[in-house]
């Protein structure tokens, strides 16, 4: 079982490489649509990207709102 | 465009529009979305797919199936365009609104109702969004081949809609009816993952091949003989006429009221990157 700790991490070098942005510009507590730069298109990108990395499903409604990584992390995490 | 031969003229078997345009090309029909941004369908797509439901007692003469796909990087499609749509309600009064949108919807029935009947196999190549529209586009497909990154939703509750052209009939033809309401009622998207294993997709197909696996898998229908294939579809695939008449009256119904202005106006409006709905 992943830590949350665990988990950010790999979802803040998981966005690094779909979006091409270097890995040590991120932190947990970023806005990641300001950091990657990205619409809310985008954002469902992540989003999917990030279901099928972890293997769970995440409805949309849950992230609504979130723009921070932590906060995306424990959102997954809970889902684990 | 049609090709002169010999003094005669030939049947289109391609035609380059500016939302859509197709071609046959080893026995196989393709139609291509490409309207900026996501292939929003307001009038300029719904004349093209007009026009392409008209051509396609001649194309299969000389194709046995038939695929949509989009050009867009970002998806399929993303929908009705609501920007079309919410010009619609603030231009006329009530009444006028709602007789602009059920010529609208009877018109995107007709062209949708034809693509689910067509006696060639359809397949929809979904990658990125496939959303309202886009998504009642595909579920007028024998068959759904998505790429891993695809996504499903019906949007329209969160503008206190329905879907309006033929979602939810095609949708209860498809799968269970506790994802219907699922899709529904919480206006969230599935991924391919969760839509494969809900019926709703045939294939998952990864990043960026879903139309590799679509010709694919036309190659193999095509194998068959015609008519029988023909037949299968038809049985196994019966359009629910009736309860897509209900649909439009349903969201005529509902189109003018307040809450429905209100929720398009936000959408317009709305300039950030974060999504706006509800």
């Amino acid at each position: 079982m992943r830590t949350l700790e665990q988990t950010t991490e790999e979802i803040l070098s998981l966005a690094a490489a779909h979006f091409k942005v270097p890995r040590a510009e991120l932190s947990p507590a970023d806005d990641f649509y300001q950091k990657l730069r990205i619409d809310s298109l985008q954002a469902l990108e992540l989003l999917t990207h990030l279901e099928n990395h972890f293997s769970v499903e995440l409805p949309d409604y849950e992230v609504q709102g979130v723009s921070d990584f932590r906060t995306l992390a424990s959102r997954i995490q809970a889902r684990l | 465009m049609g090709a002169q031969a010999g003094g005669m003229t030939k049947p289109a078997q391609s035609s380059e529009g500016k939302t859509l345009s197709w071609e046959v090309r080893d026995g196989i029909i393709g139609l291509a979305l490409h309207r900026e941004p996501v292939n929003e369908i307001g009038l300029a797509t719904l004349e093209e797919l007009e026009r392409f439901v008209a051509a396609l007692p001649d194309l299969q003469q000389h194709a046995g199936a038939l695929i949509i796909y989009s050009r867009q990087a970002a998806g399929f499609c993303a929908g009705a365009d609501l920007r079309e749509l919410y010009a619609g309600l603030q231009n006329a009064d009530g009444m006028a609104a709602v007789r602009g949108a059920r010529e609208f919807l009877e018109r995107i029935h007709r062209v949708f109702n034809a693509l689910d009947a067509v006696p060639i196999a359809t397949i929809a190549a979904v990658h990125g969004v496939c959303f309202g529209g886009g998504f009642e586009l595909a579920l007028t497909c024998d068959l759904i081949i998505a790429d891993k990154m695809a996504r499903f939703c019906f949007p329209e509750l969160r503008l206190g809609l329905i879907p309006g052209f033929g979602g939810i009939p095609r949708l209860k033809r498809d799968v269970g009816n506790g994802l219907v309401r699922d899709l529904l009622l919480t206006g969230r998207s599935i991924n391919a993952t969760k839509a494969l294993a809900s019926g709703l997709v045939s294939q998952v197909a990864a990043e960026g091949e879903a139309l590799r696996a679509a010709r694919a898998t036309a190659a193999q229908v095509m194998k068959f003989d015609r008519a029988t294939a023909a037949a299968a579809k038809a049985f196994a695939k019966p359009i629910p006429l009736d309860e897509l008449r209900r649909e439009i009256d349903l969201f005529c119904k509902l189109f003018t009221r307040p809450v429905v202005r209100e929720a398009l106006r936000k959408f317009v409006e709305n300039t950030s990157a974060h999504p706006y709905l509800p």
